[in-house]
């Protein structure tokens, strides 16, 4: 995909895409209530407590669902590609969203997935490919 | 059951302007057209209306999804509202109509006109990137920020995940979501104002292009120009109007996370709006099997699944079987659905077609796609906020 659309880098949200400089992926946590959340926000949603800071997770979890994208919307999207929501596996229903890097006939829900990073520039965009292991 | 804003507010006019694709009249001639149009359907003059309201305001941005204000309405109309509102938080098409209940019940206004207009249509002739996702701006913020980078451009693709993880969950097919395309197209026939209305068969779906796997063509809804306007009055002001009041009988609202990009559940089902359909049952001594009619929300045909369940009306997992060969769901079906066409025929009103639809079916005026004696219908709107509402009909 040669015509992405990269996200601006916001206070809330620039660890996550900066993430991937060092091979890591990192979800926000909260250091009181131990709760994961994605998007990260100022504060812990769960219990307020404002201890929140990312935290290096395995990069693993699995297809929570998946769509086969065939529209060219803008002029250089390759397609087809594949848009996924990931369930990553620290926690239930931490969801990121992604493209899986696989054959389209191979992806399937449930699949196990592990991270891999594409860089453009400041952004380390996280994407996911199946995980053999 | 205490006394809740919405027992002492009616809905007494309501219309639309011609829809085009696209329209040759601006945004704000189409608006003037379906307010002045409704106030007159009411009984009223436009001196009579002293609230004015929208969803979801004026913006630049989304090719013509926000292209006229309240303030702009207001002075084209002619009136002096007391009180005015432009609801855009959430995507709740509806929140312009609760809060009009709310001031009416309030006494801060009388008769409230609420407006829906678009001109995506005009946008899209000028630019057929102006309504995607990834907005003007060089790089992409806020909600859009987590799927716009991956490609994800439409809401179809967001909407293309809750299917595919329906289908896994619950075994469903793509003839079974046809019949949601297929029944649309076959109501829309009898409506003169519908985009579509060439006959759609269910091989015809079956062959059309994926868009976003498993969502095809004719899952989509397809962008407008025009305008619906509602009139909105005190039950008091009511009776005396040009039309049967159509009582509000119960609203509910919700908004969840996925406004946010924070998604709940597993994604076979919309959590949020079954927090609403919660709130609106227990705002009323009806149950589902009340409805002589049911205009459900569908900006993608996998909208209707998942409001049929947020509503009740179906159990989770049985909207599939629910409306397999269209039988139940036809004209003449156990729950008419979506009987003016919905928005994948009759065009992208964001929820104010299936308003206006439930007007036409509770006065009366469906023509040949009336359903039969209808005096209930349950409305929903939204497919990332979400508003429920019943109308019904003495």
């Amino acid at each position: 995909m040669t015509q992405r659309k990269l996200p601006k880098l916001e206070p809330e949200t620039a660890a996550y895409w900066t993430s991937g400089a060092d091979g890591a992926l990192r979800i926000q946590r909260c250091a009181d209530c131990g709760t994961y959340q994605h998007p990260p926000f100022p504060h812990c949603s769960t219990c307020h407590g404002e201890s929140v800071s990312p935290e290096v997770v395995s990069g693993k979890g699995h297809l929570a669902s998946f769509t086969i994208n065939y529209e060219p919307w803008l002029p250089g999207l390759p397609v087809p590609f594949v848009f996924g929501v990931v369930e990553l596996a620290e926690q239930v229903q931490l969801y990121v969203f992604t493209n899986v890097l696989a054959e389209i006939d191979a992806v399937r829900v449930g699949m196990p997935l592990t991270v891999q990073f594409e860089q453009h520039g400041d952004v380390w965009l996280p994407m996911f490919r199946e995980d053999a292991a | 059951m205490t006394l809740l804003p919405e027992k002492l507010t009616c809905i007494t006019g309501a219309a639309q302007s011609e829809v085009g694709r696209p329209s040759k009249r601006t945004a704000l001639q189409l608006t003037a057209d379906a307010c002045l149009a409704a106030i007159a359907d009411a009984g009223l003059s436009p001196g009579d209306i002293d609230g004015i309201a929208t969803y979801p305001g004026k913006s630049s941005e989304g090719g013509g999804i926000a292209p006229v204000s309240p303030s702009e309405a207001a002075a084209v109309l002619g009136i002096e509202p007391r009180w005015i509102l432009a609801s855009a938080e959430g995507f709740s098409h509806m929140a312009p109509i609760f809060n009009a209940v709310t001031a009416i019940a309030c006494g801060l206004a009388r008769h409230v006109v609420v407006f829906r207009s678009v001109a995506q249509a005009q946008a899209r002739a000028v630019s057929r990137a102006s309504t995607l996702m990834s907005g003007a701006r060089e790089r992409v913020d806020g909600n859009n920020a987590w799927t716009v980078p991956y490609g994800a451009l439409s809401p179809i693709n967001t909407f293309a995940l809750y299917a595919q993880a329906y289908f896994a969950k619950y075994g469903a097919t793509e003839a079974q979501l046809g019949a949601i395309a297929v029944n649309s197209r076959a109501n829309a026939a009898h409506n003169a104002n519908a985009i579509y209305r060439k006959p759609l068969t269910l091989d015809d779906y079956l062959a059309s292009r994926v868009i976003s796997s498993p969502l095809r063509l004719f899952d989509c809804d397809s962008h407008i120009d025009g305008s619906t306007a509602i009139v909105l009055s005190h039950r008091d002001a009511a009776k005396d109007l040009r039309n049967p009041p159509l009582h509000i009988e119960a609203m509910g609202m919700a908004v969840g996370g996925l406004w946010v990009g924070r998604h709940e559940g597993d994604f076979t089902s919309l959590p949020a709006a079954h927090r609403a359909g919660r709130m609106l049952w227990e705002r009323t001594d009806l149950a589902p099997p009340d409805m002589d009619c049911a205009q459900i929300y569908d900006g993608f045909s996998i909208h209707v699944w998942m409001w049929m369940e947020a509503l009740g009306l179906v159990p989770p997992g049985e909207a599939c079987r629910f409306v397999e060969g269209g039988t139940r769901i036809a004209l003449d079906g156990e729950l008419p659905l979506n009987t003016g066409g919905g928005q994948l025929s009759a065009g992208r009103f964001h929820g104010y077609g299936h308003i206006h639809e439930a007007t036409v079916q509770l006065w009366g005026r469906g023509s040949e796609r009336q359903v039969r004696d209808a005096k209930t219908c349950v409305i929903s709107n939204g497919g990332y906020g979400y508003g429920a509402m019943i109308l019904r009909r003495d």
